[in-house]
């Protein structure tokens, strides 16, 4: 049988996506070993016991300054950031790319701005951003939104515009008006994709949060990592960054289960990734 | 025989992953004959730019038979991080950046060019107010875990205040003159040139600055003390070329002036002016007298317990002695079974006395 016709269990495939797992954690362990056995307080590469302890700290011990959780509150207001930032850009992107897609006057007023703006890299023109909204949460919210709207936008427009023709006019046909094409027809015909978008936005809007936190900020998963770097606390960051790998993985995940339920049709074709 | 080369290339390639994280460190010890150190832009700093570029170092190497590569790294924590990783023998930073990163992670380092300490480079600056006191209550912008935290909280200290009666607000160096524009920014401590910046825009007043504490936040060349213990000749190479350098920035060499304020982005009455809240040790003399100052263990004192308090020494540390200092008469601040940091006159002291 050809290699492309044999598939693997579900015991093997479940083996299979261990493996480049371990490798990475074992390459990790012996060069970790290697380093502590030169310098047992070296700092670059911790062992699992210390990075370990330390995630035990950052969760479950009272900071000795504030008295907080560190690891709940960053977390907490991290998710808070994304998730406002990521509401905007998605009611943005649900409205602008709405109308860019359905109405061709719209199209040609906006699309090309769009287009325009999506290219400008946020990061760039930072100074602009916390003139106009301080330095406070609204720039970081700010910075999240103008990361991912854009691109949102387009591609929800996109998905506007891939919707059958005939469909359209067999709505015309029946005598819809646009806002009940818009409604009943285009809106349950774009949210999958939108929620498709939602979840490829996710990687840049954890990147914009990160950095954002690192600017101006006294809480956040990106300021802590920023933080404990000026002193090289590998063993405060690597969970850190394993813990946002499987926040951002979460979330992922579930943005798929809900797009599976609410729009079975939509997953018809085939399995996704 | 394709398949065993293929083969033999894929095994390469999976250690060569694995293995420079690893090897970095081993660069550590034994003789060798070529060496890096690296340093960021800041004034008292820009001699070694200079003396990359004018091979001035490449003469003093040369005179010693080794290479050594001055590399500027963009970053100030990110080059010291290199050097305690290992991938440099040496690095230019302050003694309580030293005395945290490298000395608290476990690397032994040694100060071998205690190069100057800054006198009114770091201040403090509040929006439409006129006093030290008014900053009480207010959301405060600086580079947290800095020299810029640690200058606030002997600030505050000093006028009978602690850090409960501001709030610290981390912002990076990059984005602060565009931060203090903004009205929600009241205060920062930062450092030159962002500093003379900051203090030229309206309604700014500098209520204090690291003048007020002259001698504690001191700028050094660090380097590794494993290395240097097997090759003298790189501190010996390193030394004499500083103090070439020196030299010419004393006598206001047009040259040196010219090369180094260009490369910190301004003119040489700008540079001049940046270097006036500057000590410079110009004369070898000058640093050793530093160095052997009573005054240094103290200020190791203040510095070691201002990093434990922010928890900087790292949660193992059960107090701020546990990383031990050495100072040129053999006292000790701190752990003696644990001494990773090392104030030595040893080499400045050959360049006083000309023996280099």
């Amino acid at each position: 049988m050809r290699i492309i016709n044999r598939r693997p269990s579900r015991f093997s495939g479940f083996f299979l996506a261990a493996i480049p797992f371990i490798a990475v954690v074992v390459v990790y362990m012996i060069a970790s070993r290697q380093r502590l056995a030169e310098n047992p307080a070296d700092k670059l590469l911790p062992s699992f016991q210390s990075m370990g302890s330390a995630f035990w700290r950052m969760a479950f011990e009272p900071d000795r300054r504030s008295g907080d959780y560190l690891l709940w509150l960053d977390t907490l207001d991290s998710l808070w950031r994304l998730g406002i930032g990521m509401a905007i850009a998605t009611a943005l992107a649900l409205v602008i790319g709405l109308l860019i897609g359905f109405i061709p006057h719209v199209r040609s007023a906006l699309a090309p701005f769009v287009a325009t703006f999506s290219l400008i890299p946020p990061i760039t023109i930072l100074p602009i951003l916390f003139i106009v909204f301080g330095l406070g949460e609204a720039a970081k919210v700010a910075l999240i939104v103008a990361g991912t709207a854009p691109v949102m936008i387009r591609s929800t427009a996109q998905a506007v515009m891939t919707i059958p023709r005939e469909m359209i006019i067999k709505a015309e046909t029946l005598g819809a008006s646009v806002w009940q094409m818009l409604t009943r027809l285009v809106l349950p015909q774009t949210l999958p994709g939108l929620i498709n978008s939602i979840r490829l936005a996710l990687v840049p809007a954890w990147i914009f949060l990160i950095s954002a936190e690192a600017i101006a900020s006294t809480t956040g998963l990106g300021y802590r990592i920023f933080l404990v770097r000026r002193y090289l606390a590998m063993d405060v960051i690597l969970p850190y960054v394993i813990w946002i790998t499987l926040l951002a993985f979460i979330l992922d995940r579930l943005l798929l289960v809900i797009s599976r339920r609410a729009f079975p049709w939509f997953h018809l074709n085939g399995e996704s990734l | 025989m394709h398949m065993f080369l293929k083969s033999l290339k894929a095994m390469g390639l999976a250690a060569m992953m694995a293995l420079p994280a690893a090897q970095m460190s081993t660069a550590a010890a034994e003789t060798k004959s070529e060496f890096k150190v690296c340093w960021s832009i800041y004034v008292g700093w820009m001699p070694w730019g200079y003396l990359q570029d004018s091979g001035i170092m490449k003469k003093w190497a040369d005179k010693y038979d080794i290479s050594v590569d001055i590399v500027q790294i963009n970053d100030y924590v990110e080059s010291i991080n290199q050097y305690t990783a290992g991938g440099y023998d040496g690095c230019s930073m302050t003694n309580m950046d030293a005395l945290s990163i490298p000395a608290g992670g476990g690397v032994d380092t040694t100060a071998l060019i205690v190069g100057d300490f800054s006198n009114g480079n770091d201040g403090i600056v509040l929006k439409d107010k006129a006093a030290l006191a008014d900053i009480k209550g207010q959301n405060v912008n600086l580079v947290e875990l800095s020299v810029s935290h640690y200058l606030l909280a002997r600030a505050l200290e000093g006028a009978g205040m602690s850090e409960r009666d501001v709030t610290v607000v981390n912002t990076s160096d990059a984005d602060m003159v565009a931060a203090y524009s903004t009205p929600d920014v009241t205060s920062v401590v930062t450092w030159n040139p962002l500093l003379s910046e900051i203090e030229a825009m309206p309604g700014s007043t500098k209520v204090f600055d690291s003048s007020k504490i002259p001698g504690e936040i001191i700028d050094v060349m660090m380097v590794n003390t494993e290395t240097l213990a097997d090759n003298p000749d790189f501190g010996k190479a390193l030394t004499g070329a500083w103090y070439e350098v020196m030299g010419l920035l004393a006598a206001e060499d047009a040259t040196a002036l010219e090369a180094m304020a260009t490369a910190s982005g301004t003119d040489v009455a700008g540079f001049k002016a940046q270097l006036a809240t500057t000590k410079m040790f110009y004369t070898p003399a000058d640093a050793v007298a530093f160095t052997q100052d009573a005054q240094l263990p103290l200020t190791t004192k203040f510095v070691a317990e201002f990093l434990f308090d922010k928890g900087i020494l790292g949660e193992g540390a059960p107090s701020p002695e546990f990383v031990g200092v050495a100072f040129p008469d053999g006292s000790i601040y701190g752990d003696a079974q644990n001494v990773k940091l090392r104030f030595d006159a040893t080499y400045m002291q050959m360049a006083a006395d000309g023996a280099l």
